[in-house]
């Protein structure tokens, strides 16, 4: 990103005769009018973290106002306003363009692609989610203020909303539309553009995990714009799907929602599955154990995810066969993910490790991350889960495994690939001080929540009995303090980064001398990344991580710019 | 602060004390997920830490070269399906259990309003009783005024007017349904939560082993008081059941209305007055000013109308985030919209009265 | 790489920065600030979502400009094609997952919500309401809380079964022009392509005259309950599924009289006639569902 600040749009230190040929836009216009993946990549990323830290700052809403009994900064209204929007903003507005920032930066580069398969299409999914986004936010100063329904929006009490409701449904449709093409842009960037010689099965972790979730990503994405605009209609156009008194069910909704929101979960978590794929074998100096099997748990969760969806509606007071079938197949689901877990333990296991941020960020996923597993099994038990839905233990689980397992894991990809994105290494000693008080504020944050949970403390709560206070008020200074560690990551790492400052990074910056460490297309180009890559496909070595001729497209004649040989 | 008995402890770090049976076994559920769940952790993070200790390259550690094990996958694929199973089992056994709500003793609608519950006894000693339930108002203002936590009540935000009153050792069957969106009617100590769903009627039941209060809280988002719609459970022993039943089907009949009385306006507004204090002011505000988004009744046009009917439909039928009170007496919609048509600056000297109100019903 | 230096065909074309994606952000940007404020009652909303929708129009214009002349430029090699066809069949599977969501509404209200807010359970609370389905049947309240007026249902004959016949031929005609493309007899491509647009059209106007007949005279509407809801939404989605599509040929029969497309490439012509097919299969599904069930 050091060639976010640089003007011309080309990296440092290419003499490219090839970029001559095109007139880059310089200035904003670069930017507005990208069409580079890498370009892409880095809005994507930028724009995911200011609403990262918008959300954020809705979270700390929240969290000051359950500081103690009693109602002292915001009204009950605003406060499920504050827990709505932080829900959307968070899912949507975060996590989601996050991970297709990542996407859009790495995969071309894995797959040795010059681009994404729609360049432009790809920039209208980015820009779509800037008006998304400009409502969201903006929904709070609407007349009744943002949307205040939870961020699962159920009917019918979205039917009672303001204005704003409707500027929330709209948002979501354009995100949906905006997910739905960048899906569509991943897969076909991945099924048809991969260079010769990288075969599925050689493909690295991330871009399998990417595919999967793509199709996780178009099958239901539609699904929930479909459930809002029922919500629409019956809002203003009298339609009866979710009231009873015309025959709808409110239930219905939670069906078709859940439908979309469980896969969707599944979204956020597996592209960091991919991420931590590629970081531990990195670090630990080992091939990534079990590959094979890394790639079909990766598919088994991703089809349970379609056949759990009602573990969130335990106590909707389904049949009690549907329960026995939603419990069972959720439970299942801790199989292929215990695959996961063990490969990367083995992985790890007779390896040769170092432990700089990423592979601190990526061991920290795997052991948080297996904390929220564990608290989700034991809500995936329905009887247990008669107690603990909808209250805090569910608030605790979900953002163990949000927190400490997608966002982890995306601190872990910054590290491991921002000096190919920049040009320059981040300062290890901050890196090392980001991870262990984020790892300790998360904990401060959220394990309290656990015990407020199984003692009933019910979510969504404006104000609790005093019994609560404690925890609430340790959790409280937790969040504070894990906010205040993204401000320093956000100043003290990316700022620096993106402004060039640091050493210079080397083309693989975690290689030992012997050649042992990263491996992939991506450490094949200098640091940081050229502007283009791969413009005509290289010709890959039988692993498909190296590039052996950078230019097998006989009738090109010009040097092909990016492709550094590899040293063997 | 103190431990609240069949509620909230301080700072309680696991589930409530169980009162009924299923309660137990959910704790014991509970209790055998966990220690699995720890052993398991343990085991396979000290293979990990273990790793991260040993084979480091600081350590001089070389890598191995290994990265492919069929048996090895296939092994542990199967054992983690194996450890699921035995964990489906028990669960299995609870779950059937806990939905098994035939031959209760004793039937009782629990309807979910915003903001409050409504409690219909339909079978068993007591059929018949019915009556709301709402939080303590003054526990509402407490919460309002923010301040101190000490003087805050060991029952804050769960002192209702009315609570549920059943009998001990019988079968209490609850039919949960709402007036207007999704609340959640569950009490920990029972092992009981189900939604109450708008139009639908749901159901599940208890029986509790002890007597004493129990507590619980509306657990779904239903809306901005959703913290203030607590539950509270009497459990009392089949003597004092009875006689609280007999009690209280003398005072219903004691405060049966006749709807066709005539009202003089003092009375009526009087009346009105406590009711609107009790329903009305937590949004609209004693002052009758509103706030945000809720109107104000203090000068609006509607409330100013010779036209009865339009303050009445709104009561009976909701609007937008006004939720409907169908569910107050005819004399209590006709007082309170007396007290609000002659309360603050609205003068306008109109009586409403419980036969107005009835006309409009279902219209 | 956008314009190759040798003037043959790149070997995968990315693009010059282009002002498309961000202009067409921008439009509907005022459509979706402006349709939240319309259907609110405020009226600046309305002026906001036309400025949008004609905004966003002019921009998808000159996108679809550029891409023909990029395509007639001669700037898609074969991988690009491909890249087309698993992104429109992708799209396609999307927009089956939206209908999805729409068709599990109907079998939802019919087979659980209907039959059980008319059910021994819910008695209770709906003493009144019989559960049938359509919900106007003989003996049956139109909606367990009486607010629904009592209406007629659409029956498959005669209306939707004609729109049948029109959306069945007009796959054949649009197959007859595909084959007279690859043919080579363009004059035949474009006739039959005319044909098959004007087919969509007629299904159209049919419908339209459907819906008129349903507000006048069977009082069905959008808020007739389970049924009306359903309904509308299903055929109403579906009837602006066959509008997009329908404007997706007349632009590739337009395309075909400039002289675009040769026998052996013409992804757009064969991606809008998926569209259509699809268009056509979700429309069987509700002719079953929806009229004769
Ligand atoms: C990244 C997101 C993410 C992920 C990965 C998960 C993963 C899981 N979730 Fe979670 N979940 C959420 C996000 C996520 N969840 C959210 C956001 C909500 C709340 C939504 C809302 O209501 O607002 C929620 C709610 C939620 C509920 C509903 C609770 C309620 O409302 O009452 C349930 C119930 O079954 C559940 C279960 C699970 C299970 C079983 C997994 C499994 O995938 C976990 C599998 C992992 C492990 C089991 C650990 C690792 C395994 C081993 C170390 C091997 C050995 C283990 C065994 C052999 C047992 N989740
Ligand atoms: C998807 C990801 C995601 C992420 C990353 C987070 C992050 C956080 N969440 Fe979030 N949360 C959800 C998803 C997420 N959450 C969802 C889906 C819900 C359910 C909503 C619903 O019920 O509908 C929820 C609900 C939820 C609740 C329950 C609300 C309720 O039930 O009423 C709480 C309460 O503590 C909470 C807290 C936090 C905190 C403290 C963080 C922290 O990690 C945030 C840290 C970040 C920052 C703080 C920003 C950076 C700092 C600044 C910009 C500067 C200012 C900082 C200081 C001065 C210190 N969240
Ligand atoms: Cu009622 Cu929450
Ligand atoms: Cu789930």
């Amino acid at each position: 990103m050091s060639a976010v600040l640089d003007n011309h749009g080309h990296a440092a230190g290419g003499e490219h005769a090839h970029d001559e040929h095109h007139a880059h836009p310089h200035g904003w216009r670069r930017w507005v009018y990208a069409t580079n993946h890498k370009d892409i990549g880095t809005l994507y990323l930028l724009f995911s973290f200011f609403m990262f830290m918008f959300g954020g700052v809705l979270a700390l809403g929240i969290r000051a106002e359950l500081f103690q009994p009693g109602l002292q900064l915001v009204n009950p209204e605003l406060f499920n306003q504050l827990t709505t929007m932080h829900g959307l903003i968070m899912v949507f507005g975060a996590i989601m363009p996050a991970f297709v920032g990542f996407a859009n930066w790495m995969i071309p580069l894995q797959i040795g692609a010059s681009d994404m398969a729609f360049a432009r299409m790809n920039n209208f999914s980015f820009w779509l989610l800037i008006p998304a986004g400009v409502m969201l936010v903006g929904s709070f100063f609407m007349p009744g203020g943002a949307p205040a329904a939870g961020w699962t929006l159920y009917a019918p009490l979205t039917l009672q909303m303001g204005p704003s409701m409707d500027a929330g449904i709209f948002a979501m449709h354009i995100l949906g539309a905006s997910s739905i093409m960048g899906s569509i842009n991943i897969i076909v960037t991945i099924l048809n553009m991969r260079a010769p010689g990288m075969t599925l099965m050689k493909m690295p972790l991330f871009v399998w995990s990417w595919l999967i979730t793509a199709y996780l990503l178009i099958a239901v994405m539609p699904v929930l714009a479909g459930a809002i605009t029922m919500t629409l209609t019956d809002r203003h156009l009298g339609t009866t799907f979710f009231n009873p008194a015309g025959g709808g069910d409110p239930v219905m909704y939670q069906h078709i929602f859940w439908f979309f929101g469980h896969p969707e979960v599944y979204i956020m978590i597996l592209p960091a599955f991919g991420i931590v794929s590629q970081v531990v074998p990195a670090f630990a100096r080992k091939r990534l154990f079990g590959y094979a099997s890394m790639v079909y748990a990766l598919s088994s969760i991703a089809i349970l995810s379609f056949i759990v969806w009602a573990h969130h509606m335990f106590t909707t007071g389904m049949p009690v066969t549907g329960q026995l079938f939603f419990m069972y197949a959720t439970m299942l689901i801790a199989v292929p993910t215990a695959v996961k877990i063990f490969n990367w333990i083995a992985t790890m296991w007779q390896g040769s490790m170092t432990f700089e941020t990423p592979m601190l960020f990526a061991v920290g996923f795997i052991f948080v991350f297996t904390i929220g597993g564990f608290t989700g099994l034991i809500l995936a038990m329905a009887p247990i889960d008669l107690l603990l839905q909808d209250t805090y233990y569910v608030v605790a689980h979900f953002h163990y495994v949000l927190v400490a397992g997608s966002l982890y894991a995306m601190f872990a990809g910054f590290y491991y690939w921002v000096p190919k994105w920049t040009g320059v290494m981040y300062d290890e000693t901050r890196g090392k001080i980001h991870f262990w008080w984020s790892l300790i504020a998360f904990n401060i944050t959220f394990f309290p929540m656990h015990f407020l949970g199984l003692a009933g403390m019910p979510r969504r709560y404006a104000d609790y009995p005093m019994q609560f206070a404690d925890f609430n008020a340790i959790a409280t200074v937790g969040a504070f303090a894990f906010g205040l560690a993204q401000v320093y990551f956000f100043f003290w790492v990316v700022l620096p980064c993106m402004r060039g400052r640091g050493v210079k990074a080397p083309q693989r910056p975690w290689n030992d001398p012997d050649g042992k460490g990263a491996e992939g297309l991506e450490w094949e180009v200098p640091s940081p990344a050229p502007f283009h890559t791969f413009e005509v496909p290289p010709k890959l070595d039988a692993t498909a991580t190296r590039v052996l001729d950078a230019r097998v497209m006989p009738e090109r004649h010009e040097p092909v710019t990016g492709i550094v040989h590899a040293p063997r | 602060v103190q431990d609240l008995p069949g509620g909230p402890g301080v700072r309680q770090l696991n589930l409530h004390a169980a009162a009924t049976r299923i309660a137990t076994e959910q704790a014991w559920l509970h209790w055998f997920m966990l220690i699995t769940s720890t052993v398991i952790f343990l085991m396979v993070f000290s293979v990990m830490f273990y790793s991260i200790w040993k084979h480091r390259r600081s350590k001089g550690h070389k890598p191995a070269n290994f990265h492919e094990s069929v048996t090895v996958e296939v092994i542990w694929t199967i054992i983690p399906f194996i450890i699921v199973i035995l964990m489906a089992l028990p669960a299995t056994k609870v779950l059937v259990a806990a939905k098994d709500t035939s031959n209760a003793d004793v039937t009782i609608k629990a309807t979910g309003y915003q903001w409050k519950w409504g409690y219909d006894y339909l079978n068993g000693e007591g059929a018949g009783l019915s009556f709301l339930s709402t939080l303590d108002s003054t526990h509402r203002e407490m919460s309002n005024d923010g301040g101190n936590a000490a003087d805050k009540p060991d029952n804050y935000l769960l002192k209702v007017d009315n609570p549920l009153v059943v009998p001990v050792n019988k079968k209490v069957r609850i039919i949960t349904t709402a007036n207007d969106v999704i609340h959640a009617w569950g009490v920990p100590a029972f092992g009981v939560k189900q939604d109450a769903i708008p139009g639908f009627v749901r159901d599940t039941w208890f029986r509790s082993e002890k007597v004493g209060d129990f507590y619980g809280q509306c657990y779904e988002l239903c809306g901005k008081e959703h913290a203030y719609m607590p539950i509270h459970v009497k459990v009392l022993s089949q003597q004092d059941y009875t006689a609280w039943v007999a009690d209280q089907q003398k005072q219903m009949a004691a405060r049966q209305d006749d709807p066709n009385k005539v009202w003089q306006l003092t009375d009526i507004a009087a009346r009105g007055e406590k009711i609107y204090a009790a329903n009305c002011a937590a949004c609209h505000q004693a002052n009758g000013k509103g706030a945000g988004p809720i109107k104000a009744l203090d000068g609006s046009p509607i409330v100013l109308d010779a036209d009865k009917t339009k303050s009445i439909h709104i009561l009976l039928n909701g609007r937008g985030a006004m939720p409907a009170w169908r569910q107050l007496s005819d004399t209590d919609i006709a007082a309170v919209i007396s007290y609000t048509k002659n309360a603050w600056s609205n003068k306008t000297g109109q009586v409403v009265q419980p036969s107005d109100v009835l006309a409009q019903r279902g219209k | 790489m956008s314009t190759s230096t040798h003037g043959s065909t790149p070997y995968y074309y990315v693009p010059q920065p282009s002002r498309h994606p961000a202009f067409a952000a921008f439009g509907l940007f005022w459509v979706i600030l402006g349709a939240g404020q319309w259907i609110n009652g405020i009226q600046w909303g309305k002026w906001s979502l036309f400025f949008g929708l004609a905004w966003l129009f002019g921009v998808l214009f000159q996108w679809f400009r550029d891409a023909v002349r990029e395509s007639e430029g001669g700037q898609y090699s074969r991988k690009i094609d491909l890249s087309y066809r698993w992104s429109m069949s992708w799209f396609i599977f999307s927009e089956v997952m939206f209908f999805g969501a729409f068709f599990t509404a109907l079998w939802w209200m019919r087979s659980h919500s209907v039959p059980s807010l008319g059910g021994l359970d819910n008695a209770l609370l709906w003493p009144d309401f019989k559960a049938t389905w359509p919900t106007v049947s003989p003996g049956s309240t139109a909606s367990p809380g009486g607010i629904v007026e009592p209406f007629q249902t659409m029956g498959p004959w005669p209306l939707p079964t004609i729109n049948t016949a029109l959306l069945l031929t007009s796959g054949v005609t649009l197959t007859i022009a595909h084959h007279a493309l690859v043919a080579g007899k363009r004059a035949k491509t474009i006739l039959w392509m005319w044909i098959t647009v004007i087919l969509g059209a007629t299904f159209m106007g049919v419908q339209a005259y459907e819906y008129i007949h349903a507000y006048r005279d069977l009082n069905l509407k959008l808020t007739s309950g389970a049924y009306g809801s359903t309904f509308f939404m299903l055929t109403g989605f579906h009837g602006f599924h066959v509008l997009v599509g329908m404007l997706m040929l007349l632009f590739i029969t337009l395309r075909l009289m400039k002289g675009h497309f040769t026998p052996q490439r013409h992804f757009g012509f064969e991606g809008a006639a998926w569209y259509w097919h699809f268009v056509d299969v979700v429309w069987l599904g509700l002719y079953v569902l929806v009229y004769w069930l």
